[in-house]
């Protein structure tokens, strides 16, 4: 019955352009991204409800030196302007320019997760673990999950940089780093919502 | 690859050819960075003050980071992603205020 081309039932049932294939592959990532968002939010509302509950132990005014925070910030958002250039070297066809670029993004965006790791760190080893009171387990829940999603993002960087190398920026290459780009600029957005919620009113109240 | 250009502005995303939203993105977001983070470091307004500015500050560098960061613009070609982005605020505020609300009023009635 078949030959050359596909059963008539795994045939795709509308013609798409390009440009609309790739739309539909956005806006289904930005949904993700958006549910993200929701899982995000139930780690800041658990962060509200029991952020003050610190059993006899430090406060975030005990233990946040805002200085290091600023650094990671700076870190992030410089990092969020080294993508943006990645994108428009990658319109503009550009392969090593926007290797580089994704380089120096990933480099960033290492040493925020370094950064972070060094501090998480020095509170364990001190006893300022999750375990120790409420506000230590939202805190570590919140910050760690996100810095876990830049650790997930900076392998996928990883991935896209052999991808662009290997096989040059083809359409779908192009695509997976918008998708990408937008994961990254979105875990930009949340840690604002972190230094301004965890860091920030901690220190200030 | 004329079709990508034409697409270019449409769409969700990462369709920008300029540097020039980067640049005006990144200015803002270093000045509503700074702006909460040297009062709090200096201490230099009353607690509701600082509080007030952080969460201000912090709203609009999200906002500047959807538009020049993001795209996001309220075109008629974003509609879904504006429309799809709203939904979400609200469930994620319901989320966070109710929880507080919940969770406080359980605190202020059982205890």
């Amino acid at each position: 019955m078949t030959t050359d081309t596909l059963p008539a039932r795994y045939a795709p049932t509308e013609v798409v352009s390009h440009a609309e294939h790739e739309e539909k592959l956005m806006f289904g990532f930005w949904l993700y991204i958006l549910s993200d968002c929701i899982l995000f939010s139930g780690l800041f509302a658990t962060y509200a409800v029991i952020g003050h509950n610190t059993a006899g132990g430090p406060s975030g005014y005990d233990l946040f030196d805002l200085r290091y925070a600023l650094v990671e910030t700076m870190l992030l958002l410089f990092s969020s302007i080294s993508y943006g250039i990645a994108m428009i070297a990658m319109k503009g066809d550009k392969r090593a320019q926007t290797l580089f670029w994704l380089v120096v993004t990933a480099l960033l965006g290492l040493g925020f997760v370094l950064m972070e790791f060094h501090e998480f760190h020095d509170m364990i080893l001190a006893g300022n673990g999750p375990q120790r009171s409420g506000f230590l387990s939202a805190f570590f829940t919140l910050v760690g999950t996100h810095g876990a999603h830049v650790s997930f993002g900076l392998l996928w960087m990883v991935v896209m940089m052999i991808q662009v190398v290997r096989k040059g920026l083809t359409g779908p290459v192009q695509s997976r780093l918008l998708r990408l780009s937008l994961f990254w600029h979105f875990l930009d957005i949340v840690w604002i919502g972190v230094f301004s919620v965890v860091y920030l009113m901690g220190v200030a109240t | 690859m004329s079709t990508e250009h034409e697409h270019a502005e449409h769409g969700h995303g990462g369709h920008e050819i300029s540097l020039r939203p980067y640049i005006t993105g990144f200015v803002l977001a270093v000045v509503l960075t700074l702006i909460p983070f040297l009062m709090v470091m200096n201490n230099s307004a009353s607690t509701t003050t600082l509080v007030v500015v952080i969460f201000s500050t912090a709203i609009v560098q999200i906002l500047v980071h959807l538009r020049y960061f993001l795209h996001l613009r309220f075109t008629h070609e974003q509609r879904w992603d504006v429309f799809t982005f709203v939904f979400t605020a609200a469930i994620v505020l319901i989320l966070v205020f109710g929880s507080i609300w919940i969770m406080f009023s359980l605190n202020h009635l059982l205890m």
